[in-house]
């Protein structure tokens, strides 16, 4: 019991200084957590983010989102992209990203970098 | 080459394959319609996430392609180049399997034109270009994998997209020396 507490304690530690750390550099952690499958001005797995701030949901024309995404009426802002990043199932589900940032920081980070793409 | 992933993708489809077949069935017989779609629910689910880690392998292989033909990669480079890509290759043959084994449908390729733009493979000028984006590329692969695992409802899938992610690691460490950049200092630098 006591371990486990001292356990979790250390690794919200981590969480923390890696949040701190890495929000200095918002563009690398977009390139690190979000590159693989996005690109800002192009359509690869996922699709462009230039913009997507302030976007309806599902909205780029010729991407061939889930029925889910394309079918729900979220715009996205600063409400509805942490709760994305937090757990896109729980958002809209039936999505197809699954794709979690568990760390706050990170998440606020990344959302400030996605509302200055334009 | 699918040696990769047969063993595991066998014991996948031998034990859990059958498990939820069954747990569907029985559910299905006893009168519980919601039991059995809820576990056909979750193999769609994870169709669903290999199906977006394939066409994350189609573009690493139209990324090292598009390298290799260059001209700007000189001998041992290229060859590292290639053997990164038949890894890619073996990924996508594993998955393809393992997706269509589950009942779904791989995503297609695109046009090597297609994932030449989207990388904006023209503005590529030398060796060291070439290796930055395969490098961006790879950890971008490492961090995408190891992001959707907790989202597997099959064990055993997670457990694939971990070795996946291990091996874009090893490419990821390899081309980050070939550009004589410095390891990570801290350490868990990567997913979460
Ligand atoms: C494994 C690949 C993958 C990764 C990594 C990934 N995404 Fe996605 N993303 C997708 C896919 C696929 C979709 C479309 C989902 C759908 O159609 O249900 C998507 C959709 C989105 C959308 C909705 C866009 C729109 O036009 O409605 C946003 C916002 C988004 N992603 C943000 C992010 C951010 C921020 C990150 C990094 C923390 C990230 N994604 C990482 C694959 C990924």
């Amino acid at each position: 019991m006591r371990a486990h507490h001292v356990a979790l304690t250390c690794l919200a530690v981590l969480a923390t200084q890696a949040g701190a750390d890495e929000a200095l550099d918002a563009k690398a952690l977009y390139e690190a957590r979000c590159g693989g499958c996005h690109a800002l001005d192009a359509d690869r797995t996922g699709p462009h983010h230039a913009g997507v701030y302030g976007r309806r949901a599902g909205s780029v024309a010729g991407f061939a989102y889930s029925p889910a995404l394309a079918g729900s009426r979220i715009v996205w802002n600063e409400v509805t992209l942490e709760r994305w990043l937090r757990d896109p199932e729980a958002l809209i589900p039936g999505q197809r990203m699954n794709v979690r940032v568990s760390d706050p920081a990170e998440r606020r980070a990344i959302i400030g970098y996605l509302r200055a793409a334009r | 080459m699918t040696t990769l992933l047969v063993p595991a993708r066998r014991s996948f489809l031998s034990s859990s394959g059958k498990a939820t077949l069954s747990v569907a069935a029985i559910a299905l017989l006893a009168g519980r319609a919601d039991l059995a779609s809820a576990a056909a629910g979750d193999a769609a689910r994870d169709v669903d996430i290999l199906n977006v880690a394939l066409g994350l392998e189609h573009e690493a292989i139209n990324a090292y392609q598009l390298g290799a033909t260059s001209g700007l990669l000189q001998k041992p480079v290229l060859d590292v180049a290639v053997l990164f890509q038949s890894h890619h290759k073996s990924h996508r043959d594993a998955l393809i399997t393992t997706i269509e084994k589950m009942g779904g449908k791989p995503v297609a390729e695109k046009s090597i034109n297609d994932y030449a733009k989207a990388l904006n493979a023209a503005s590529l000028t030398s060796q060291a270009d070439v290796l930055n984006l395969a490098a961006r590329l790879e950890m971008g692969a490492t961090n995408a994998y190891l992001g959707v695992i907790p989202a597997f409802k099959d064990h055993n899938l997670a457990q694939i997209a971990g070795r996946l992610a291990a091996d874009e690691t090893m490419h990821w460490t390899a081309l980050t020396s070939a550009l004589g950049r410095p390891l990570p200092t801290k350490a868990l630098s990567f997913g979460a």
